[in-house]
This record gives structure tokens, sequence and C-alpha cells, in this order.
């Protein structure tokens, strides 16, 4: 009997692989890595909720994409005021919302009113909204938007104007963002109406070129094209996504074509992909670094040379190569060659273990010297596998006579205590938001530098301090690249990091997927891709 | 599972049939005597060697358990002598040899089950890694059955309010899924070997400590005990010295079996990145780390959980006999 | 009959009083924070830590804390996840199908094959089918089953290309809602040719690395129960009358022989409901288990606590409703 069952069973997992019934819709399979925790981009900080939410929206002005530049969105075209205090969005006329799968039928196009409920929301602790799913809009209070808008204002139903207080360069990078996400003012009030405003950020409805209709937790989430969307209808006739969180399975599904695209394979299988026929490996350097960070307020990293010899005493390429895997580049400044003002004419440490005993001998360093290395329990875009990189570090280091003892703690308290400067040396990294240079720097400066900062040598170098503050004033970008040029001499000198690395994105997609793009700063974006 | 809810459930089987079946498998090691004067036989004459032999003979009868015996001894040696056993050290990173394949695979001998992600031998952090593997087990047990004879006497003998709150608390730890109920342990805690060792004993300790109890109840009512009480030997004296010794064979069964629950157990919060810290060479932490590579360098995930299997079936088939050897009711099975 | 029973019942109260209270304090016990953990590389300002702190209301006595949650529960409030905010319950009521479907169907696996196999080894003991039957039984006991699936994904799936990988659907071909949440039977309901195929084909694998050791376990414990009844007298007389040896081992042995086996079979749901943690980790598995695990990542106090408690409940009525059937079939405890 038992047998029969098996072969039941087996019959009805070959018909599935070898007749698959034939759909003339197409649909794309994505294998994601995570549930999302809702679907409103504000509320949010990991990419894997903002992938979630992305075919649904759109905001003012948006990323190309697989770039870090800016195009418009929402927003046709926009003017900067001379003193550079106002931005003023002409709206795309015609613009509809989605229905949602709850019973919203939309009566009026996108205007103004959507833009200003959008921010209100965030912003404005009157809102009716901005109680709603917790109601924390971290990457709004992160990028220094309540200090930094002075008011928004309707002048017309299609336009809106951004008083600030300061002038402020990177503003449209930030705008491109997906905490600034447009949402449907009459969604809103129809779902306040109805008494049921927590369903605003789990049926999400947007203006996208995708509609939601289904998520089921960790399972999958479902969406079909917009025919309405306003730059034309997608390719796509659905999009799904698979929650697959272990990239094994997720290679293997691919493979077996139960996905198309996947997010981050595992370092390990991109040879396998690179030559697996099924498969068109994507890649794109990521806008990313990874660093080791040694604490200046704990002897001896208050020492120059002493810093200077840690630098040497890494086998950083035997880290690109067994960590990595090649999915990444050694890392010499502060922020990845992708970005501009970046210094190439800045020369790494030479690996010299023998170099580095004697300068730490020389800068009275006795040994054995015992210090700790912190490692992060996650693995995060920019660093596959910090643990694997403390053991090697570990490894590198014993043989100048230094014990470096391994830690680790759960990630929120990992960063929280790594503020606070409890280390004397760990890992982290920092993967860039909006293309801008300053986006990377502050990570160094003096400000942040303080006890429960993000400045996570407690580095504070007058000189540098002085360059990066000044570029961040001005809104010429040769005259900003010459003074984040000489930042990077500094920081190299002076050595507060050990650069680890800048990962490289890898993504595969099935050979059947038409233009994919990658994007530096890993989106997954599925308008304008298609099916062959 | 089975073993030790067959001896939880309300009917008073298990140590009570010990005597009835003994007859027909020659004298074990469980004695049972009828009188105070036996006992005080017992006390001042042990009977060592009769019931040794004789449960090495009944022992020694079952070909599997003998082989298990082999192989557990086999795998307590690579242990006990790894730095003289093991070609390289644990940690040691060969950087020019990162994940080279086994010999078999078209390695070297250098390095006979190949290397890892960094380069270190994995036949060495194999053999390291059973120090941790019989550690945590071993460990595990001798807590375990130190915690459960000292809970289930006391539950057995004061009955009432301790009786009540030692068995609901062991009712509560069941109630929670054992891997959970772990993990919360580690979250807790602390990830790390030590705290691995807690966690597992927490999950393990109602089986032990249920175990004891019935066992000492099923005795308690027995003419020696009675007898002794009337003579007025003390409570503890009678706990430990009268009633426990013939409570034995069920737990000395239960603590081989649990030996190697608990080597799973751990090696499961190694893989999911709660056990062992690196570079400890933890089985299950090997493997988690080495996850990525099952397809690229699959000997690297597969020795690791191989040296599970192999190691916690010897102590099962060991564990089988001993039961066996020790408890004819079961012998039959 | 009734005594007993009401007597069982009685003591599960303070055991789930006791659960509640102990879920609450060690979840608080986990260092970190459920607002810090989700804050990623940028960090938060303690400003506003302290605020969002406050609106989760962590910034109150504990005591209190306890007091709401408690008074939530005998509401049957389990209160909003942190992460997601969206009620535990409804979180675990989506969730729970998938882990029930999985472990059902993990245990008809194993009672499917481990009875008969364990009949036949007992019946033909000491046969060349009975040693290979207890050394595999021996060797899924022993089975670190994490490993094991990792194994068998890598053979069946990607190997022979009979399975598919992971999840519980083919989501390319097929799309329905789901209605009762156990996808065998949403997948009839939703009458599209080959969805049901396709839905027992996502069990396949993890069935099989979920029963593996209640499949080890059923197996051993039929053969030991099955030798013994073999071995009593009125079988013997069968025996010797002349019944025929099927007749003999269909009808009197086995009978006797499933009682401890039933047994057995309920007792394995706390392994079952442990074995789907890992188990649902390695497939992508919607269920429970894996959503325990990511709460404690993310400590989620309220998804944690309610999850714990939820699924303790589980297996406190199991056990308990086994414990009854046993009573039921098996006379002699009454008396003892």
């Amino acid at each position: 009997m038992s047998v029969i069952t098996t072969k039941v069973a087996l019959a009805a997992a070959m018909l599935t692989a070898f007749a698959a019934p034939a759909f003339a819709a197409k649909t794309l399979v994505y294998c994601s890595e995570g549930s999302p925790e809702n679907f409103t981009p504000a509320l949010n900080t990991t990419g894997t909720s903002f992938d979630a939410a992305r075919p649904v929206y759109n905001q003012l002005v948006e990323f190309e994409r697989g770039s870090t530049k800016v195009v418009p969105g929402l927003a046709e075209s926009w003017t900067v005021s001379d003193d550079g205090k106002e931005i003023t969005f002409k709206l795309r006329k015609g613009v509809k919302f989605h229905s949602g799968v709850n019973g919203f039928t939309p009566t009026r196009d996108f205007n103004a009113d959507d833009v200003i409920f959008t921010f209100d929301r965030m912003w404005k602790p009157d809102n009716p909204y901005h109680k709603v799913t917790g109601g924390a809009y971290d990457y709004f209070n992160d990028m220094g938007m309540p200090d930094l808008l002075a008011s928004i204002d309707k002048i017309d139903d299609h336009t809106v104007k951004f008083t600030l207080k300061e002038p402020n360069a990177p503003m449209l990078a930030n705008l491109a963002m997906d905490f600034a996400t447009v949402h449907s003012k009459e969604y809103a009030d129809f779902l306040l109406k109805k008494g049921a405003p927590e369903q605003f950020d789990q049926i999400p409805v947007g203006t996208g070129p995708f509609s939601f209709v289904a998520y089921q937790k960790d399972a999958v989430i479902r969406y079909k094209a917009n025919p309405a969307y306003f730059e034309g209808k997608p390719a796509l006739d659905n999009l799904v996504y698979a929650i697959t969180p272990d990239p094994t399975a997720r290679y293997a599904k691919l493979k077996k074509g139960e996905c198309h695209v996947m997010i981050a394979p595992n370092p390990a299988d991109i040879a396998g992909m690179k030559t697996d026929p099924a498969v068109n490996l994507l890649s794109q350097p990521g806008l990313n670094i990874a660093y080791w960070a040694f604490n200046v307020e704990k002897p001896p990293f208050d020492k120059k040379e002493v810093r200077q010899a840690f630098n040497m005493a890494i086998d950083k390429a035997a880290i690109i190569k067994d960590v990595y895997q090649g999915a990444g580049q050694g890392a010499i400044n502060p922020i990845p060659p992708t970005i501009w003002s970046y210094n190439k004419d800045v020369k790494d440490y030479p690996y010299d273990p023998e170099k580095a005993k004697k300068m730490l001998a020389d800068a009275g360093v006795k040994t054995p010297l015992d210090i700790d290395l912190w490692w992060m329990p996650v693995q995060r875009p920019y660093n596959p596998n910090a643990k694997r990189i403390a053991e090697m570090m570990q490894s590198d280091l014993a043989k100048l006579g230094v014990n470096a003892k391994l830690v680790s703690y759960e990630w929120g308290e990992y960063r929280k205590r790594m503020q606070e400067g409890e280390h004397m040396t760990g890992q982290l990294g920092w993967t860039g938001d909006n293309g801008d240079p300053d986006n990377f720097f502050f990570l160094l400066g003096c400000p942040a530098a303080r006890k429960g900062g993000q400045n996570l040598a407690k580095w504070c170098n007058k000189d540098f301090d002085a360059l990066i503050e000044k570029a961040k004033t001005i809104s010429d970008t040769a005259e900003r690249t010459k003074l984040y040029e000489q930042a990077q001499v500094i920081v190299k000198e002076d050595a507060p990091w050990f650069t680890i690395a800048h990962s490289v994105v890898y993504e595969p997609t099935r050979k059947e997927v038409v233009d994919y793009k990658v994007s530096p700063f890993g989106r997954h974006e599925f308008y304008g891709v298609d099916l062959k | 599972m089975a073993e030790e809810t067959a001896i939880d459930d309300p009917m008073p089987t298990g140590p009570a049939q010990l005597v009835l079946d003994s007859a027909s498998d020659g004298a074990i090691g469980v004695a049972q005597p009828s009188s105070i004067a036996a006992i005080a036989a017992a006390e001042t004459v042990p009977p060592e060697i009769t019931p040794l032999r004789a449960f090495w003979s009944a022992f020694s009868e079952n070909r599997g358990a003998v082989l298990g015996l082999m192989v557990v001894i086999f795998i307590a040696v690579l242990a006990i002598f790894a730095p003289l056993i093991a070609p390289h050290a644990p940690a040691e990173q060969f950087r020019q040899f990162v994940r080279q394949p086994p010999v078999w695979a078209g390695g070297t001998w250098a390095f006979p089950f190949g290397t890892d992600a960094l380069g270190r031998d994995v036949l060495s952090r194999l053999i390291y890694g059973a120090r941790i593997s019989l550690g945590i087990g071993l460990s595990v047990m001798l807590v375990s059955v130190a915690l459960g004879i000292v809970l289930g006497l006391a539950a057995a003998f004061m009955r009432g309010i301790v009786e009540v709150v030692v068995m609901r608390i062991m009712d509560l730890v069941v109630a929670i899924p054992s891997l959970v109920l772990a993990i919360l342990v580690v979250a807790v805690l602390g990830p790390s070997l030590l705290n691995t060792i807690v966690a597992v004993t927490v999950v393990y300790l109602p089986r032990y400590v249920r175990l004891v109890r019935a066992a000492a109840i099923a005795e308690l009512s027995k003419e020696y005990v009675v007898a002794a009480q009337v003579a007025g030997v003390g409570k503890i004296r009678l706990m430990f010295v009268t009633v426990l010794p013939n409570c034995l064979a069920p737990l000395i069964v239960q603590a081989a079996l649990g030996i190697s629950d608990a080597i799973l157990e751990a090696a499961a919060l190694g893989f999911l990145g709660l056990g062992a810290q690196p570079p400890t060479p933890e089985w299950g932490a090997m493997l988690a780390d080495s996850r990525e590579f099952i397809r690229s360098a699959p000997w690297i995930v597969t020795l690791p959980g191989l040296a599970i299997l192999v190691t916690v079936v010897a102590i099962n088939l060991m564990g089988d006999g001993l039961r066996d050897a020790l408890d004819p009711k079961l012998r039959r099975s | 009959m009734l005594r007993f029973f009401f007597r069982r019942v009685a003591l599960t109260l303070p055991t789930f009083v006791a659960l509640m209270f102990v879920t609450f304090v060690a979840v608080r016990l986990v260092p970190g924070d459920p607002i810090e953990a989700r804050t990623g590389e940028r960090g938060i300002a303690p400003e506003r830590l302290a605020m969002l702190r406050h609106e989760l209301g962590l910034d109150r006595p504990v005591w209190q804390q306890f007091l709401d949650y408690a008074n939530g529960l005998l509401h049957g409030d389990f209160g909003v996840s942190i992460v997601t905010k969206t009620p535990v319950l409804h979180e675990f009521l989506v969730l729970f199908p998938a882990t029930l479907e999985l472990s059902i169907c993990a245990l008809i696996f194993a009672v499917v094959l481990g009875v008969p196999a364990g009949v036949l080894a007992a019946v033909k003991r000491g046969s060349v089918f009975d040693h290979t039957v207890m050394t595999a039984a021996l060797a899924g006991y022993s089975m670190p089953i994490f490993w094991w699936g990792l194994l068998l994904i890598m053979f069946m799936s990607e190997y022979l290309g009979l399975t598919p990988v992971s999840g519980r659907m083919d989501l390319i071909n097929y799309y329905f809602e789901p209605v009762t949440g156990f996808m065998l039977i949403d997948s009839l309901l939703s009458d599209q040719e080959g969805a049901f195929g396709a839905a027992v084909a996502h069990l396949i694998l993890p069935s099989i690395v979920l029963g593996t050791i209640p499949l080890a376990v059923i197996a051993r414990m039929t053969r030991s129960s099955m030798l013994e009844v073999l071995g009593e007298d009125y079988v013997r007389t069968a025996r010797a009358k002349g019944l025929s040896p099927l007749r003999v081992v269909g009808l009197h042995a086995l009978r006797n022989a499933l009682i401890p086996v039933v047994t057995v079979i309920g007792l394995q749901t706390g392994t079952l409901l442990a074995g789907a943690v890992l188990t649902e980790t390695i497939f992508a598995w919607p269920g429970v288990g894996k959503w325990l695990i990511e709460s404690i990542a993310r400590r989620d106090y309220p998804a944690l606590q309610g999850g714990i408690m939820l699924i303790s409940a589980i297996v406190i009525l199991v056990n308990l409703i086994v414990d009854l059937l046993y009573v039921a079939i098996n006379p002699r405890i009454r008396h003892g």
C-alpha cells in the first residue's frame, strides 16, 4: 500500500514537471528572501519590504531603473528656486490609482492632495493616519526631513511646492527614495470611513505598473499588470514573489524554472551560475562598503601606527577570494568607486605581516596583545559572512602575536554596543541610499563620533571634518569632488578603518527573462521586464 | 520517545516487572532483596562481580550493541587523543588549499577529508568536533541524571506540594516543543557552548525526573522499603541508598539514549547558528557554516552530518543493547 | 472515568497559567529590543527610541505589562505583532494550517510505512527483512533531520528533478485564494486541473523529512508491541488451533498490539512540532515553526509569547486527549 502511495505521488510530481498546463498569460516569479513587514515603505527600513511595495507605487521623482540617476516620476518636471530653498513640482495629469482588493474604487485621478497627504502622514502628528501601524517613520526622520522641511503647499491641483529651511543638494535624490512613495488620499479617507485604517498598510493601492492581488505571509505575494499605467501596460501579466529565505533553495528553484529572478545568491554558487546554460548572471557593483573599525579611544588603537600596522596585517585578497568568492572587490576608500568623487590615486596598504609586526614593536606594543574583534551575526548586502572574515582576520593577527577574541551580539544589540564604543575593533558596513558621497562620508565625521553615534572608530579628525562639512553646503559638483578627494587621502593615512570590500551585487535570472536590470541600490524592479 | 513515555504512563509497568522476568535471564544488576537482612547483605557485600559478568554476557550477545560500543569507543579515543591523532590543528587555515576535495574525489593525502571554506582540514575538525559533541552529550546526560535523581526522588518521597510543583514544571517544559524551548533558552543566555548544554539539559530534564519518580514510587510500595522504614532508616539514606539503586536500570538506559538525543539537539542548535561559536569545530555549526557549499563543495556539508549520524547511531545501538541487557521486560523488542 | 477526566483537565489549568507567566518573562529576558533589532546600520536616535518604546508600552513596569497581557489573553486577545502590526492570533491562524497539513502528512507517511514494516518485522523475526527494517529504523531515529532535508533536496529535486524544491504550490501555473488554508483541500476546491497533484508533489519531501523520526519510532514500537502480543498465550492458542497465520496476526495480534502504538502516535505531536521548526526552515514552508524562529530573531515579544502559548496549548490538549483515549481503550488503568 505504501509503495503505491509513493508511486502515485511521484507520478503526480512528474506530471506537474512535464505536463504543466499551457498558459497564455506571462507570469514572472521572483524568488525573494523574506516577508515584508507591510506594504507602506514609509514605515519600513528593509529592502525586502521596499521591494514588496515597489510594483504598486510611484514617487514624485524616481531612480532610473538600474542606475542612481534621478528621473521624473509622478512629477513631470520641477524647478528649484535660486536660493535653493524652494522646489516646485509639476504633477503628471491623468494618473489613475488602482482599485483595491477590499472594494475601493477610485473616483478621481492623482493630484496634489495625495502628495500633501503622503508627507503629512509622516510629518504631522495630527494627521489621522500618523499613528496607524505603529507610526515609526524611520527614513523620514533619519534623512532629517522634519528639520529640513518648512512647508509643503498645494499651488493648484497639479502643482506642489516644497519649501526648505536651508538649501540641500541631496533633497531631490531623497525624494526618489522609497519612503517618499505617494499614496492615495481618497483611499485613506475611504478606509477611515470604513473604520479599517490599518488595511491601508496591508492592502496597498497605488499608481504603479502592477496592482496588488494577494499576500500570504511567508509564502507568496501576487500582483497583476495595471493596464492603465501612465507609462504603458507592463509586458508581464502577473508578477509573483515566491518567498524563499534559503539561497540554496532559491538557486535550485531557479534551475528548475520555479522562479525566473532571484535575490542574493550564495557566493559559493556564483562560479556554477556562470556556466549554467539556463541562467543569465547579471551583476553590478554595489553601492556599499564593508569595513573593520578600530576604536581610537581604546589603546593601542589611539596610535596611528598601530592602525596602519593592522591594515598591513590582514590578507585582504584572501578575504575577497574566499569569503566574497568573486562577488566583491577590495575596498581602498570609504566610498565605492561607482560614486562620483572617488579618489583613484589613493593607494591601499600592502599586505605585509613582517612590516606590520615591526611597526607594532616600534609603536611600543607588547605582544601577545589581546584585542577583541566583533562580527555581526547577520548577512548584510556588503558582507556575506562577517564570521568567516573574522576567523580569517583572527588567523592573520595570530601571526603578529595578536590574540583576537571574536565577539558577537544579537544584531540590534551589536550595533548599539558598537555605537556606544564598547568594542576595540569591529566590523560593520554601509549601503548608500541616494548615491551622494555625503551619505558615506558622514560615517567618519566628528558629529557621528560621539557616544552612540555612527562613527564606530570614534575617530574625529578636524581636517577631515572641515572638508566634508564644507562640501555639504556647496552645490557645485566639481568643487565638492575636490574636497572629497582630499578627505579620502586623510582617511587612508590616518587609518581609522580597515576598508574590507565593496560587494558586487549578483542577480541570476533565467535565460527567458528579457531586459532585467540590476540596481546599484539593491532594488528589484519588474516594470520593463519581459519573458521570452 | 517511546521509551520514556512507556515508563511515564500511569500503568505501573517498567521496574516492577523486572523481578518477574529476571529469572529467565539469570541474575542481573537489579537485585531484589525482600527482607531487611537482604538489604544489609547487599550493603555490606555488594554483589558486584556476578551481575557485571551477567550483564556483559547479556550485552555481548547482541552483536549490534557490541558494534555500537566499539564505534563509541573509537570516537571517544579520537576525542580524547585528538591532538595526537588529528593531522592538523582544527583552526589552522591553509589559505592555498581552500576547499580542497577529499582524497577520494581527487584531493591529496595531506587533507584526507578535504578542507573547508577557510582552508581548515575537515578531518582534523571532525576529530576535534568529536570532543565537543561527546562533551555536550555527556555533560547534558550527567547534569540531567543528577538533577533528575534529586528532583525525581524528592517528588516521590515528599509527595504533596513538592511533587505537584516539580511535576507541573516538568509538564510545562514538555508542553513547549523541545527545539523552540532550547532556542528560547539560548536566546536568553546568549549563544555559546555552555549555554547550549544548559538549554539541552532543560529540555531533556523532564524525562529523567519523571522516570526516577515513577520508578521510585513503584519501589516505595515494596516490602523491603516498608521494612527499612520500620527499621528506622533515615529519609535521605532511604532515598539514595535503599531505593535509588533499584531504580537505576531504566535510568542507565535512558541516560545512554539521552546522550544521543542531546548530541542531535545541540547539533540542531548549531545548525540554526545558536550553538558553539567560531572557530569551535562543533559538528552542527560546521554544517551550518558550510551550508552554502552544498552544491560547489558538498563534502564540507556531508561529512559533519555523517559524523553526527554515525555517532548517534552507535550510541543508540549501544543504548538498545544496554536496555536489552538491563531490562528483560523489553528484551524481546 | 469522568472523575479521571476532570482531574486531568484540572491539572492542565495551572500548567497554562505557568506557561503564560514563563513565556512572558523568558521573552523579556532575551537581550535586545524589538525596535533596535529592526533599525539596521542606520541605528536610531535615543529620543525616538524612547518615544517608540513608549508607544508600544515597553517602558511601563513589567508587572503592569504582564497584567495587561493576562487580561488580554482572558479575552482571547494575543496582542499585536511588533513587526507587522497585525494581530498575533490572526498570523497564527494564517500559518498554522500549513504546519498542520505538513504534520498530518508526515504522520500519515510514518504510520502507513511504519506499522506494516513493524508488523512484518515482528512476524518474520530474525529474518533479513527484520534486520533491514530495524537498521533503517535506527538510522531514522538517529537522523539529524536538517542534514537529511538538505541531502534530499539536492538528490530528489536537483539531481533527479522529481520533486519541487520548496514552497507549497506551483506559483507559475496555478493561483487560487486560500479558503481553508490547507493546500490539498484548497487545490481541489479550486477546480484547476493539476493543482492537486502540484500540492501533493510539494508535500512529498517535507513530509518524508518530518516523518522520518516518527516513522522510526512507530516501526520500532509496532515491532516490539507485536512481538509481545505474539508471545501471549491466546495467540499461541490460536496458532495451535490451526488458524491461518494471516488470521492470527491480522485479527488477534494486531488489534492488541496497536494499543500502545496509538499512544505513541499521539505523543509524536510534540516531536512533530519541534521537527517542524527545522523542516519549515529548510523547505521555506510558511508555517508556525519558522515564524517562531523569526520572531525570536526580531524580538517580536507578542508574536513570540502568543506563538509559544498557542503551540504549547495544542501539545497539552493533544496529550490530554491521548491520555483519555488511552484510558478509554485500556480499562486496566482505571483501577490503577
